[in-house]
């Protein structure tokens, strides 16, 4: 990957006003991928809006990472879920009338 | 415009505390974030208003001249002079809303929306709705579009499915401090079609064919979606027998130059005001069993 295409995690936490701290922790909990590069680390920037999703519901919904894990699992499903409910639809409407 | 009941937005009594305001935020704001509830518009009209009420009810201030004036509020000459005292004030919000998100009942007596207390990196994402029709996404053609007054020129991929969603990166809303701006969801909505019914990439169509025709054998001309086609019918065709037309169905996304395919169903009519002569010939016929 390409230096270009990431961010340095400290000028994102600077910009959302967040500890570098909580970053380590999501990596911890596996809920973003980050680049260690020259003893810094990086923030893919595809990554970026899940990350910002992240930041929101915990410091303004006040959600612990437990629960965005959980949270992000269940949209994830019901992602696929509306991608199937909506297929199915299509398919239906072809069999009515 | 009418008056908008905050303590019941937020399901508090009058006499709630800080406390009480802050507690049924949270968790109203728990439901109905627009992240916990993707593409759902009722949750994100639903936010805002919570976030309006929790705008107004957690700022004292506001509070005061809310309980003191509310239900007034077209009286706006009194509310003027405590307006003027506002310039410059900015307080909590809890969600990713620009002032624009405010109501008019709101702008009315406050003057407009409260302004950020978090730094945002990134502006947020817009959702559109595109209809078409089932003729529109026969060929990849451009449109424009105008999402909040800009005019956007977008591919609309031949073969596009109802409910299909694509993502424009970058045509969302503009970022804060320098960031980048957020990305643009159009979701495809493909009319049905009168005479097509549409699976995937598959179309289906009935065809009314005379008996004469259906019995004896000859042609017929359908209409496909682009155009006629000539078909030779085979002697004693049943009802409801089915062809395939290969390729006269809908493009595949994003695999140019294939297409599905065309079903074609017969339904033989059966002929009606027979004439003395006709019925005669048929009586002789079905003698002939």
């Amino acid at each position: 990957m390409q230096k270009e295409d990431m961010v340095p995690a400290s000028v994102f936490c600077i910009r959302h006003n967040i500890e570098l701290s909580f970053i380590h922790s999501l990596r911890q909990y596996d809920l973003i991928e980050t680049v260690l590069k020259e003893e810094e680390i990086y923030l893919p920037v595809s990554v970026l809006p899940r990350l910002e999703k992240i930041v929101r519901l915990h410091f303004e919904l006040d959600i612990n990472l437990e629960g965005i894990e959980t949270i992000t699992h269940l949209l994830q499903r019901i992602e696929v879920m509306q991608e199937h409910i909506n297929e199915l639809t299509n398919r239906l409407k072809g069999f009515e009338g | 415009m009418e008056f908008i009941d905050y303590y019941k937005i937020l399901v508090i009594d009058k006499n709630a505390t800080a406390d009480d305001i802050k507690k049924a935020y949270r968790k109203l704001a728990r439901k109905f974030h627009p992240d916990i509830n993707p593409n759902d518009k009722e949750a994100h009209k639903k936010f805002q208003q919570i976030n309006e009420a929790n705008e107004v009810l957690s700022d004292p201030e506001k509070r005061k001249k809310y309980d003191q004036y509310g239900k007034d509020w077209q009286h706006a000459e009194q509310f003027e002079n405590q307006r003027q005292h506002r310039q410059g004030q900015e307080t909590y919000t809890g969600g990713d809303f620009s002032g624009s998100d405010f109501s008019d009942f709101f702008e009315s007596m406050f003057g407009g929306g409260a302004g950020y207390q978090q730094a945002k990196f990134r502006g947020h994402d817009l959702h559109a709705e595109l209809h078409l029709q089932l003729t529109d996404v026969l060929k990849t053609h451009k449109q424009t579009l105008t999402i909040n007054g800009k005019g956007i020129r977008i591919t609309i991929p031949a073969g596009v499915e109802n409910g299909q969603v694509i993502k424009l990166r970058g045509y969302g809303a503009p970022g804060v401090n320098g960031g980048p701006s957020g990305d643009l969801y159009i979701t495809f909505l493909v009319e049905d079609h009168p005479n097509f019914k549409r699976v995937g990439h598959n179309l289906f169509v009935t065809v009314t064919l005379d008996l004469y025709t259906a019995l004896l054998g000859g042609h017929t001309t359908i209409e496909t979606l682009d155009g006629k086609v000539k078909m030779k019918v085979n002697p004693e065709t049943q009802q409801g027998t089915k062809v395939r037309l290969k390729g006269k169905g809908l493009p595949i996304y994003k695999h140019e130059g294939h297409s599905g395919d065309l079903y074609v169903t017969y339904e033989v009519k059966l002929p009606t005001q027979l004439s003395d002569e006709q019925k005669a010939l048929f009586t002789k016929l079905s003698q002939l069993k």
